[in-house]
């Protein structure tokens, strides 16, 4: 626990307790857990539109003529799927092939990358850029206190931008657009992790709350509500996106995670590339694998067998609202369950009938091929 | 149905409505704190509980709660609408989402709880 000295608040903090949210210690930031209730927020962004701050998310600008060169080597992804105004979901690889981050490097021009990253490692992804660009032709800058960030999210949400920026319905998933609100300079994104699509706006922290009015304002019609980090999670998870620190880490490969069509082995030489390749041709021992029960609810830490052996245990887990069942994702060695395999998930000493599930458990909007473009 | 003011509660925040056959349930405080209900489950008819032991688990999104007997007794019913419902925990605690009902094996020990206002104290004085 973080004592009230460091404690960090968002450019939102005042507004989100005007809201009704109520306040939890999260890695050292004061964020919102809940509003009107977890069920409600998480239904809301399914059906219609949900608001989020995300302001302890980190930003990290990448800048100069090996700006490319620096993101392509010290990532699994395939930078050159980042052309400008685009975006690529990647994992920031270690020497082993562990994860130093999850990120999304969006391409804002030829040499110049921002790259979203997660607020409890954005100091060591930009001490890993540094050192690794040291004897590149590179600016790296840790901006993550420069900005603030709002999640809107929900199949009704592009609607509402219609008027507030028309040219990011254009935006396939992962697009970006640099564009001036409320006089300043932002960047909005198609992007989310919600599974619904939607559109994250990154600004600075003098006009955050009049961007957060103004969406409660468009998205009335719409029924929005504030949504907090408990909905995040249940979203997040039915929609299998990992959470860094829980799902992944400085150990688990991309291949393990389950995130294989991240790797992409072809595009040249990367940070922790051997060990994919290895991966690749043996394959993984275990597997970061979904699983489903109804006789309660899984947490993180549950352990799981099957016909009776322990297999692994829980990474993440919860209720998930939309299936109305227990979920959770968790490391199982062996690692190829097929889904509907009969499991157990052991909960407060008692083993529960559980069964292995393809992830994600739910597919959103955001997975669907067409988005909505304007009228 | 049970106001607020007719039952006892604990420091765990447990609420027992006192009789021969006493009714036990979560209060409204601990229920708001809980967030959304999605599980529950309940001890068994004829199963015999100490006071200040565990005897039920509430699951709400967020987390799992154990519920302590606010007094010892035997189990003499329990509500089966609330694990077919358990939003029915945060709609209406102490009327439709109650929990179980009890024969108080010593009913002095009822007394001895929290009455609505030391409970309102009690609540306050734990949020400082």
């Amino acid at each position: 626990m973080s004592t009230a000295t460091t404690i960090r608040r968002t450019a939102l903090n005042e507004t989100m307790r005007k809201y009704g949210g109520k306040m939890v210690d999260f890695h050292g930031w004061e964020l919102p857990i809940e509003f009107s209730g977890i069920l409600k927020e998480h239904e809301a962004v399914r059906k219609s539109a949900g608001i989020f701050d995300v302001s302890h998310m980190g930003q990290v600008f990448v800048t100069g003529a090996d700006a490319f060169k620096l993101l392509q080597r010290t990532n699994a992804n395939d930078l050159r799927k980042a052309t400008p105004g685009k975006g690529v979901y990647s994992h920031v690889t270690n020497e082993n092939a562990g994860l130093v981050d999850d990120i999304i490097a969006f391409c804002l021009a030829p040499d110049r990358y921002l790259v979203i990253v997660n607020a409890t490692t954005s100091t060591k992804d930009y001490e890993w850029f540094k050192a690794q660009g040291a004897r590149m032709h590179v600016k790296v800058e840790n901006r993550s206190d420069d900005f603030s960030m709002v999640a809107v999210q929900g199949p009704n949400v592009p609607k509402m931008f219609e008027e507030f920026a028309p040219e990011a319905l254009k935006l396939p998933r992962f697009g970006i657009v640099e564009k001036d609100i409320f006089g300043e300079h932002c960047y909005v994104s198609r992007t989310g992790y919600t599974g619904e699509d939607g559109f994250e706006v990154t600004a600075p922290h003098k006009i955050i709350v009049q961007v957060w009015e103004k969406m409660m304002e468009l998205g009335k019609p719409y029924g929005i509500i504030p949504c907090g980090l408990g909905a995040r999670d249940t979203l997040r998870l039915e929609s299998g996106y990992l959470l860094y620190g829980s799902d992944v880490d400085d150990v688990h490969t991309t291949y393990e995670s389950g995130y294989g069509w991240v790797v992409c082995l072809d595009k040249g030489d990367f940070i922790g590339r051997q060990v994919l390749v290895d991966q690749k041709a043996n394959g993984v021992k275990r597997r970061l694998t979904g699983v489903t029960l109804t006789g309660g609810v899984p947490r993180t830490g549950c352990k799981v067998f099957m016909d009776g052996k322990e297999i692994g245990e829980l990474n993440s887990a919860t209720y998930s609202p939309t299936l109305k069942k227990g979920i959770g994702v968790g490391y199982m060695t062996p690692p190829n369950l097929k889904p509907g395999t009969p499991l157990e998930v052991e909960i407060r000493g008692r083993r529960v009938k559980a069964e292995a599930a393809a992830v994600p458990f739910h597919k959103g909007t955001a997975f669907s091929k067409t988005l909505y473009t304007g009228k | 149905m049970a106001k607020p003011e007719e039952v006892k509660y604990t420091k765990t925040h447990e609420y027992v409505l006192p009789g021969a056959e006493a009714t036990v349930g979560i209060s409204d405080h601990a229920q708001h704190e809980m967030g959304d209900v999605v599980f529950v489950e309940l001890p068994k008819v004829g199963q015999k509980l100490e006071k200040e032991k565990p005897c039920a688990v509430v699951e709400s999104v967020k987390s799992a709660f154990d519920i302590y007997a606010p007094v010892s007794g035997e189990v003499t019913a329990v509500n089966d609408a609330v694990t077919g419902e358990p939003a029915l925990l945060n709609q209406s605690p102490l009327e439709k989402g109650w929990l179980f009902k009890l024969k108080p094996s010593n009913p002095g020990e009822a007394d001895a709880l929290m009455d609505w206002a030391a409970y309102q104290e009690f609540v306050k004085q734990a949020a400082h």
